[in-house]
């Protein structure tokens, strides 16, 4: 396989970490007003995630760091092209990121309310726009023959994009309550599966349907394998839900959206940005990448530090593994 | 105004804004995992009051340097989309090892300092908060190695074919000199904030006198005696570090100015608002130039001091900007190759006067304490107050005419000899969407500013945790279910 190719596998395993891993503390964050009654639960719904999200953060910065690093002319048209849903993207993630750090910081409930809703709409809004961008790039926009983006806003809010955006969101609403109903107690962990089978179900068909879309638009034998695997862990992961089987849900629901993230990956291969008005815009794995010497560089480093990284923050979550119930918030 | 304007406006903004909360992050994980380190080695449960107030302080500001930073790595795409296309190769790789090395390091470690008092073995424990510290530091010296590159491109080739930098040797840009000697320099300006920030809280303390029992903090303040105690030791080592990290500012800085004359010696000439090439060269203490700028009015100057700075020799010859105006016009092209002489003079000046500033408040408050003295007795105890009030600041402006400094005096390039600054804009993205994104980004940074400041000042006036508060309960094999409440909790 040559460099660029790796690096595109690399970048794709990159984002599906990023997915998987935010996906759920985005629905912890989402579900924040639905399953905290009061200020102890919502405590408790912020502390299942809180010694983790920055470091599932770093996963988007590592992502677009290899991105920069291996394909400049695809991170150059993707961050300059989806100008504002970006923009929207970190203006949430910089409420949200400093929500969870202040939040307690002061007892008043006004203070506290303030940054709820930081979280409700710094999650909920990545969430959405996530899959828009994710839906547009498999799908392409119109580029220039020099690969800058030819189009406007309304060129991203196509049907398609909307049902991406839709289902990213739906897909990390039931990672979350998922994820909740593992690591809480009591009567919190009782409703986070409930919701969890409930959001399961809407989320499942508004995955195969968009999937199935992906599939209409890039045909492909791998992306149509893949995506059937995604459905089927998607089912599974609900199914698991209903009969409580928290850590099979969690794994159906993880792989799903993985599965779900590389199927778009796969479609868009071998392209990595396609154009819809001239053939000649397009950007390809090869046309995008960097140079050999560049990639070589970054392979070595890849193969090293990925294990370590791996390593680490997997031990962070065996650290953290223990359920968390209203009974352990301090009182301040 | 166009779309380049305001671009640039925001990348100096969000850039000076992410640099007010990096310095802290670097120098005060270090110095909490030293506090830390002396509790462990022996024991004392002062350190342990200092590690984990200092500890709230550092995270309060931690928060900001992350969300900030974010918006730095997409910037380059979204406003600068030539620039990634034209340098994303060469640097691209500094800055993914950064994320891969350095920010996973460090969020990850420190997720677990802050919520594993009571889940990891002391030991253990103490090692994640170093391993935090070293993530900082290891991230500042990829991203400088990144923006060395810009000041003084080695390790790459143009292809002519596509116009694009290509990487030709990963060892050369990661030793570039220039990012072997801005790593320390910005390392010791890190260290300068953090010293500042402990001393001036901890004299806060021991003069405004809250080292007393007070509201809810009565469990810790028990005992005055041990506050002071604890105080005082904060205050002096503060101001050590302090110290220190002014004498290594001063060196780096010095030799920084000597391989900038060698690289970048228009910047030089920019430094000193030094029109015509001069041997011996003088240094300005105050120049006033003509109104366009190409030459000077009045000028009070050292002799000799100059050549010394720029070369290592008391006779060296220094280059005027007229001079170098001529040769870049002959060797790149019609143009202007100047910066904003103002900006960059001054800048300069500033950069050392405030820094200065932060190590004399920092000596007087040793003074203020010798031999066991308490600061609140001596004569002039309320000026040392006032004084000790501003001193965080100091160096943290200090730091930002440092930036403004070495990136206004790059200009009008943004990677040196190789591409303009206004050539590495995104071409796609128009001044309403640059607009809004400035106004955006602006108006959150405002708004956060006056949140995290508040917040600061409210648990740096709160003081020490009691010492029962803050010792935490050590992992214990079978109670892995217990009830007990978490040591820590958002
Ligand atoms: C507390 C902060 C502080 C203090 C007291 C100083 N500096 Fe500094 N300086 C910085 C903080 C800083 C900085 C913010 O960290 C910069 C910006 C980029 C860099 O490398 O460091 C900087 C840049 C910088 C540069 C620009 C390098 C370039 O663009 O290539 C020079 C030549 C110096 N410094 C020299 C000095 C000298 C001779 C000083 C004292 C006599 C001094 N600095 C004090
Ligand atoms: C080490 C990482 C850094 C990199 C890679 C970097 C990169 C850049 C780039 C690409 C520009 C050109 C865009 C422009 O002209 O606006 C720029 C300009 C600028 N940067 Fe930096 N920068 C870094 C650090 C900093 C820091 C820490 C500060 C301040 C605290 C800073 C302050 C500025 C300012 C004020 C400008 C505007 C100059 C002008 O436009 O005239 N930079 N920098
Ligand atoms: C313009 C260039 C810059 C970019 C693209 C950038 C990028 C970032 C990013 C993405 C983060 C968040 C990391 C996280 O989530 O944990 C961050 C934080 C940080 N940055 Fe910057 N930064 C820039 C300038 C600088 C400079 C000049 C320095 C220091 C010399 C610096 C040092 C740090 C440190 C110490 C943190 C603390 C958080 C951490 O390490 O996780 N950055 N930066």
């Amino acid at each position: 396989m040559d460099l660029p190719t790796v690096w595109f596998l690399l970048i794709a395993a990159l984002f599906t970490g990023y997915f998987v891993l935010e996906g759920f503390d985005f629905g912890v964050g989402m579900l924040l007003p639905v399953l905290g009654r009061d200020d102890r639960e919502r405590r408790v719904l912020i502390n299942t995630i809180g010694p983790v999200w920055d470091g599932n953060e770093v996963w988007l910065i590592t992502a677009a760091g290899a991105m920069f690093a291996a394909f400049p002319a695809w991170y150059a048209t993707v961050f300059s092209g989806f100008y504002l849903p970006l923009l929207l993207i970190l203006l949430a993630l910089i409420g949200r990121g400093v929500a969870f750090e202040y939040r307690h910081k002061r007892p008043e409930a006004a203070w506290k309310r303030r940054w709820d809703t930081a979280i409700l709409v710094g999650s909920l809004v990545p969430a959405v726009l996530w899959g828009i961008t994710l839906a547009n790039i498999v799908r392409g926009v119109p580029l220039h023959a020099d690969g800058d983006y030819a189009g406007g806003l309304a060129d991203l809010l196509t049907p398609y994009a909307l049902l991406g955006g839709l289902t990213t969101a739906a897909l990390f609403g039931t990672h979350g309550a998922v994820f909740l109903a593992l690591k809480t107690a009591g009567d919190l962990r009782r409703r986070a599966g409930t919701l969890a089978a409930r959001l399961g179900a809407g989320a499942t068909p508004l995955a195969a349907g968009f999937l199935a879309w992906t599939l209409a638009l890039r045909p492909g034998v791998a992306a149509a394998a893949l995506a059937v695997a995604a459905t089927a862990a998607l089912v599974a992961g609900t199914a698991a839900a209903r009969v409580r089987r928290e850590g099979w849900a969690f794994t159906g629901t993880a792989t799903g959206i993985a599965l779900t993230v590389a199927t778009l990956f796969a479609a868009l291969f071998p392209d990595v940005l396609p154009s819809t008005l001239a053939a000649a815009g397009t950007l390809t794995v090869q046309n995008a990448a960097s140079g050999p010497y560049t990639l070589r560089i970054m392979t070595w480093l890849a193969a090293f530090a990925t294990p370590v990284v791996l390593l680490y923050q997997g031990w962070t979550y065996w650290v953290f593994r223990r359920r968390i119930g209203v009974e352990h918030i301090p009182e301040h | 105004m166009d779309a380049l304007d305001v671009a640039r406006w925001q990348f100096g903004v969000t850039t000076v804004y992410h640099f007010l909360f990096v310095p802290l992050t670097i120098g005060l994980s270090t110095l909490v995992a030293v506090l830390q380190t002396c509790w462990h080695r022996t024991g004392d449960a002062r350190y342990l009051r200092l590690t984990r107030f200092y500890g709230k302080l550092f995270l309060i500001n931690f928060a900001m340097g992350v969300v900030t930073g974010i918006v730095q790595e997409f910037q380059f795409g979204m406003n600068w989309s030539d620039y990634s296309r034209f340098v994303g190769d060469v640097f691209g790789a500094p800055l993914a090892m950064e994320a891969l090395l350095a920010f996973f390091l460090e969020s990850t470690f420190l997720g677990l300092w802050i919520f594993g008092w009571d889940r990891l073995p002391r030991r253990i424990h103490l090692a994640t908060i170093w391993a935090a510290a070293l993530g900082s530091t290891l991230s500042a010296y990829f991203i400088l190695a990144a923006n060395s590159w810009m000041q003084h491109p080695v390790g790459y080739r143009v292809d002519p074919g596509t116009g694009r930098a290509h990487l030709t040797d990963i060892g050369a840009v990661l030793t570039n000199k220039v990012a072997l000697v801005t790593f320390p320099h910005t390392l010791a300006g890190a260290f300068l904030v953090a010293g500042s920030l402990m001393v001036a809280v901890a004299l806060w303390h021991l003069l405004h006198g809250t080292a007393h029992p007070a509201g809810a903090q009565t469990a810790a303040a028990g005992n005055a005696d041990a506050d002071r105690r604890a105080y005082r030791f904060a205050a002096r080592f503060g101001a050590w570090v302090t110290l220190a990290a002014a004498v290594a500012v001063l060196i780096t800085g010095d030799i920084q100015g000597k391989v900038m004359t060698e690289v970048q010696p228009m910047k030089m000439a920019a430094a000193e608002a030094l029109y015509r090439t001069e041997q011996p060269a003088s240094f300005s203490v105050l120049t006033v130039g003509s109104l366009d700028g190409s030459r000077e009015v009045f000028a009070l100057k050292i002799p000799y001091l100059l050549s010394f700075l720029g070369t290592g020799d008391p006779h060296g010859r220094v280059r005027g900007i007229n001079d170098l105006q001529d040769q870049y016009a002959a060797q790149y092209g019609a143009g202007s190759y100047t910066p904003i002489i103002p900006v960059t003079y001054w800048s300069f000046r500033f950069m050392i006067a405030f820094g200065m500033a932060a190590a004399a408040v920092a000596a007087w408050a040793l003074w203020a304490q010798r031999r066991g003295r308490n600061p609140a007795d001596a004569r002039g105890s309320r000026w040392l107050l006032r004084a000790g009030l501003i001193m965080p600041l100091l160096p943290l402006v200090a730091n930002i005419f440092g930036w403004v400094f070495t990136e206004m005096g790059r200009q009008p390039w943004v990677v040196f000899g190789e591409m303009l600054t206004r050539d590495g804009v995104s071409r796609s993205v128009g001044l309403a969407e640059v607009l809004t994104s400035f106004t955006a980004f602006t108006l959150i940074y405002a708004v956060l500013a006056v949140v995290e400041v508040k917040l600061l000042l409210r648990y740096a006036r709160a003081g020490l945790p009691g010492a029962a508060e803050a010792t935490p309960t050590p992992p214990d094999r079978h109670d892995d279910d217990a009830d007990r409440p978490l040591a820590f909790a958002y």
